[in-house]
């Protein structure tokens, strides 16, 4: 509550004919979000549920006590600066972190209400529902139709593999440029044909989720947008979390966004938290945190 | 027009002055010229080393022609051929390369893919290490207690299979390491994108991880081996002999050759012969070392061939 006037004095001052340039910043993102629902979608039930989740690479704490819920069919955006802990986050949905020895996560994550950190869970069984796109695209040193096949076939999935990977190819917008070249090499591909085939390949395995780590960071504006309208479209039947340093993306695409930032303790130890966790529109036009406001009007980060 | 460019120099002049500095940079000549020298040397040295085996050595091989190589070994230089030799070094080669490329690779995989990272695997990634530069007389002596008298009874004492055995002993760490490189080369990315789609960590290796690092697994272990085909020290101790005169005849095949009688290999033959006091055996060193240095030149290009081979089939 106290918060509030502050939100009020700052628009005020936008009001003003001469805005400042971090004004200007932030009334650009409202433009973006201003014909997006205030309530968000409704009706979405709870996918991910985090309590208190807290990542440990070694002695360092990378990221404490995060709480939020995540909802099916949504597009999630995690958002914040660098070393806020975003990435770690994400990759405690499909048990990446597993692959960093020290990795260690405390509280709980819940995925349909299993927990994810579960004693018998089998963190392979929790990557073919959990599907993930890297920051930089990395296919297979092998043909396009190989690329996408590997994740069906190594689940032993059942059903003519040809069909599957066109499926998950057109899924990807990506068939009508690849069809007559399915032998090639994904390595021969663009940058931003790389990541659509990374996107088909996830896919493939016919997730639930879709996990996006900074996907467009490595590509041109045109691909971005590519793969942007390519998110919109696959939020029909996934559910997608994506970790953007890119706050127009943030605002353009996603249904919710959760704002990240450090913690820097007096001991000089950086540990990234979960600020502010609202609609997408809310917490563009009125974030309820200091924090957030300055982050997104540009004063921070 | 031509006034103002002498008096007020344009900025195309004086970019040029600073721009076109000395065209002749000592240091960096004088740099250059010395690294160049320290390569010429040491090609120099290689230069003469072989034109003098060559010298010495190509008449006799073109006289006697693939005989040298067929003819079994004799104490008359006129007759004296290197068959057996030829043929106890195909055969300790082979042992090599069946035990330690193997162990070497698994041993690697081991350590790179699955291991934790903890005291006890860094003092075991250490001590590889320091194995790697052991002297190779050492593991001679090592084979020489364990394979020729603690376990006889399995390899037969000082047979192929001891020195085999003993060579491959030798080279196991350098295949460790050179593997362990070659694994640590595969981008984390590629191991990532394997896992993200669901492979267990095994199928992330077999499919993924050893097809990328292949070319540079095998380029390391042919240079391995190639080590392990020169060697003579350890072989003067495990099993392998000095000796001019062999009973079993060539024509008693392959197997009979290696199980019947003592064994011998090109290194030892060469340091066998140079040791002779007759003029004539100057010219059978040299021949030997000429047919030596033949083998290893096709084991390192079929090593080339077979890194292309699999590199193309991997991008």
């Amino acid at each position: 509550m106290t918060q509030e006037p502050v939100t009020e004095e700052h628009r005020t001052v936008n009001a003003d004919p001469t805005p400042s340039a971090t004004d200007a910043a932030a009334d650009k993102l409202r433009d973006v979000v201003a014909d997006r629902e205030t309530e968000g979608p409704t009706g979405n039930s709870t996918i991910f549920g985090l309590r208190g989740l807290t990542v440990y690479y070694a002695d360092f704490r990378a990221v404490k006590e995060v709480t939020a819920d995540i909802r099916e069919n949504e597009i999630t955006a995690l958002i914040g600066p660098s070393g806020c802990g975003k990435s770690t986050v994400l990759r405690c949905f499909n048990r990446m972190n597993d692959l960093i020895e020290t990795a260690r996560v405390d509280g709980s994550l819940t995925y349909h209400g299993v927990d994810l950190y579960g004693k018998n869970v089998d963190p392979v069984e929790v990557r073919r529902r959990i599907g993930m796109v890297f920051q930089k695209p990395n296919p297979f040193p092998k043909s396009i139709y190989e690329n996408v096949v590997y994740g069906p076939k190594i689940g032993g999935m059942k059903g003519n593999l040809d069909d599957i990977v066109e499926e998950s190819l057109r899924k990807a917008v990506l068939w009508d440029e690849v069809k007559d070249k399915l032998d090639e090499s994904g390595l021969a591909l663009s940058g931003g044909q790389q990541q659509r085939l990374c996107i088909a390949r996830a896919i493939a395995t016919s997730p639930d989720v879709l996990l996006m780590d900074e996907p467009c960071s490595s590509l041109d504006p045109i691909a971005t947008l590519r793969i942007e309208e390519l998110m919109l479209e696959l939020k029909q039947d996934y559910t997608i979390v994506i970790v953007t340093h890119n706050m127009q993306q943030a605002a353009r695409v996603s249904d919710r966004t959760a704002f990240f930032t450090v913690d820097v303790s007096d001991d000089g130890q950086r540990t990234g938290k979960l600020v502010e966790f609202d609609v997408t529109n809310r917490l563009f036009t009125s974030p309820s945190k200091t924090e957030t406001e300055d982050y997104i009007t540009g004063r921070f980060g | 027009m031509a006034e103002t460019t002498s008096t007020a120099p344009t900025t195309t002049d004086l970019v040029r002055g600073t721009l076109e500095g000395r065209r002749v940079n000592p240091v960096n000549t004088l740099v250059s010229g010395l690294l160049l020298i320290a390569l010429l040397s040491s090609l120099l040295v290689l230069a003469v080393l072989l034109a003098d085996v060559f010298g010495k050595g190509w008449g006799l091989l073109t006289e006697r022609g693939a005989d040298f190589l067929t003819t079994p070994l004799s104490p008359n230089a006129v007759d004296a051929g290197i068959f057996q030799g030829v043929m106890g070094s195909i055969a300790l080669t082979a042992i090599v390369i069946v035990v330690a490329f193997p162990l070497g690779v698994a041993a690697a995989v081991y350590l790179e893919e699955y291991a934790p990272t903890n005291r006890l695997t860094q003092f075991i990634t250490t001590n590889i290490r320091n194995l790697a530069g052991v002297p190779s007389i050492v593991y001679g002596l090592l084979g020489f207690s364990v394979f020729v008298n603690l376990f006889s009874g399995a390899t037969g004492g000082r047979t192929v299979i001891t020195g085999g055995l003993t060579l491959a002993l030798l080279v196991l760490p350098i295949m460790i390491i050179t593997t362990s490189e070659a694994l640590r080369a595969v981008p984390t990315a590629l191991r990532e994108a394997s896992m993200g789609v669901g492979a267990t960590r095994w199928e992330t290796i077999r499919h993924h991880v050893l097809p990328v690092a292949l070319p540079a697994i095998l380029t390391g272990s042919v240079l391995t081996v190639a080590r392990a085909f020169g060697e003579t020290a350890p072989l003067l101790l495990s099993g392998a002999v000095l000796s001019l005169y062999f009973a079993v005849p060539p024509e008693a095949g392959f197997v009979s050759l290696m199980t019947e009688q003592s064994y011998t290999a090109l290194p030892m033959i060469i340091y066998n012969w140079a040791r002779q006091p007759q003029e004539e055996f100057v010219a059978l060193t040299s021949a030997a070392i000429i047919v030596l240095l033949a083998m290893l030149l096709i084991v390192n290009a079929a090593a080339i061939v077979a890194r292309d081979h699999f590199e193309r089939k991997s991008t």
